[in-house]
């Protein structure tokens, strides 16, 4: 079974939000994804200061096996992402949720938060697709 | 697991990652569970002439117990599929073709062969309900030898012996396989593959693992070897695909495959296009994508497949593109998703081949 952390909110599409003091989003993706892709051999992400809907594409995630499009959970605009990815896409399949996050947001409205499925839900979800 | 033309099979094993497994197969020894593809045995004393009806390889060189890759084409030059075709030194030919494939590789082979036994020729086709394991890598040696008295030190690359493995009589072993290892290929009276399999996995010689088709795919890529349906088809020619060298020199000659002469007039004229490797950093290319040439700007042909290299740690690929851009060391750029990445036209295989040719 796959860490799902209580506190992080999910997306259907296995990504990860973390709401930050600051009031920015820190977004990745989950251990079941890093789990599903394998080796993970290189991450590409938006540009900072991109302006993103909910749902648009934000960058790709491969691995020998697939490559995977990750995708904007709310809107907004990025405001940094993680350079370590760039040399060290490996920090995806060893720590997912803090080494391995991928982009940071500044969000359109808080309030599209609550539209995101919490821990509970999101391992529903997983058992359901497997 | 996935489906694959009706088969579930493993993409990989759970205690092992792709690349773990990959690397784990050029540095001890893996087996793949190959039994959905499709194995046949041709009888009768003209299967010679009927085979080379259908393929491009000259069978009547083959010698007693030789293999050799080939290539089922129709009459557009087109292939049909790739398969080998190993003379059994027991009076028969032995095939092994593609599982994707395998519904239209029969329809084709026995329409064929109804066609020939209407003409007089002896000639019959038995499909083979056995199981087929590989075992590639270094260490296959250490794994099977203490199974059997036949010595494989006296079985080179692309040759083949029926023999006693583990006890079970009947499993014919032949030295090939579908990584660029050192390999061999077990065919199985069905019942006891798994035993076969569970004796290898048991070895106290070596560290036998089993691995998958993510494994075998970018095992097959690393080695340079075509996958059907992704790098060649029905639209390739050999010339094309870059396999002419499977054309055997006497059925040059001879001209009678199906579609030889569009096949020989490309290989006089030149193709437009033509199967080549690409090695690249950074994003790696899958199949489909286009590829332009160094200015970005004109397309020149297509990936067909690719993906990251788990033993040199760049991207391989391979695909085609326009003759005058396939020369060894031609930059090229990858369109991944929307942007343009720089990769090189490199030769294949991208890893050394280790086959044992008995030298």
């Amino acid at each position: 079974m796959s860490n799902i952390p209580s506190e992080l909110r999910y997306l259907r599409s296995h990504e990860w939000v973390r709401l930050e003091e600051d009031g920015t989003v820190t977004i990745g993706i989950t251990d079941h994804a890093q789990e599903s892709l394998g080796d993970v051999v290189f991450v590409e992400l938006p540009e900072p200061s991109t302006v993103l809907g909910a749902g648009d594409e934000a960058g790709a995630v491969e691995s020998v096996k697939a490559a995977s499009e990750i995708y904007a959970p709310l809107t907004g605009e990025i405001v940094e992402i993680n350079g370590t990815l760039e040399d060290a896409p490996e920090t995806v399949n060893s720590d997912p949720y803090n080494d391995g996050w991928f982009f940071k947001m500044k969000l359109k409205d808080d309030g599209e938060l609550g539209d995101l499925l919490d821990a509970e839900a999101y391992a529903e979800f997983v058992e359901s697709e497997a | 697991m996935v489906d694959f033309t009706g088969w579930s099979l493993p993409v990989q094993y759970s205690d092992l990652s792709l690349s773990a497994s990959h690397l784990h197969t050029r540095q001890h020894a893996s087996i793949f569970d190959v039994s959905h593809m499709l194995q046949t045995k041709i009888h009768g004393k003209d299967r010679v002439e009927f085979m080379e009806k259908l393929v491009v390889a000259d069978v009547a060189a083959l010698n007693e117990g030789q293999g050799t890759l080939s290539l089922l084409t129709n009459e557009n030059g087109g292939i049909i599929d790739d398969l080998i075709v190993t003379n059994a030194a027991e009076g028969y030919l032995y095939v092994v073709s593609n599982a994707a494939c395998a519904e239209k590789d029969l329809a084709h082979i026995q329409g064929t062969a109804a066609e020939c036994r209407a003409k007089g020729l002896d000639v019959s086709v038995e499909i083979m309900e056995s199981g087929l394991i590989a075992l590639q890598g270094p260490d296959m040696l250490k794994a099977l030898q203490p199974g059997m008295t036949f010595d494989l030190t006296s079985l080179p690359f692309m040759n083949s012996v029926m023999a006693t493995v583990f006890g079970v009589k009947e499993c014919r072993v032949t030295r090939c396989g579908y990584t660029g290892e050192d390999g061999v290929e077990i065919s199985i009276p069905s019942a006891m593959a798994s035993h076969v399999a569970t004796r290898l996995l048991e070895s106290t010689e070596a560290p036998v693992k089993l691995a998958g088709l993510g494994a075998r795919d970018s095992l097959r890529l690393e080695a340079g070897l075509c996958l059907y349906g992704n790098d060649i088809d029905a639209e390739t020619t050999p010339i094309e695909g870059t396999l002419a060298w499977t054309i055997g020199k006497r059925r040059r000659q001879e001209a009678n495959f199906p579609g030889a002469k569009i096949i020989l007039d490309q290989l006089k004229a030149k193709p437009s296009k033509k199967r080549v490797g690409f090695l690249s950093k950074g994003p790696p290319a899958r199949g489909a994508m286009p590829i332009f040439d160094e200015s970005g700007e004109k397309q020149i042909g297509l990936v067909t497949s690719g993906c990251p290299s788990p033993s040199l740690k760049a991207n391989v690929a391979m695909g085609y593109v326009e003759l005058p851009h396939a020369k060894n060391g031609t930059p090229v750029k990858f369109q991944v998703r929307k942007k343009l990445v720089d990769a090189t036209v490199s030769k294949m295989p991208f890893v050394p081949a280790k086959y044992f040719t008995g030298k």
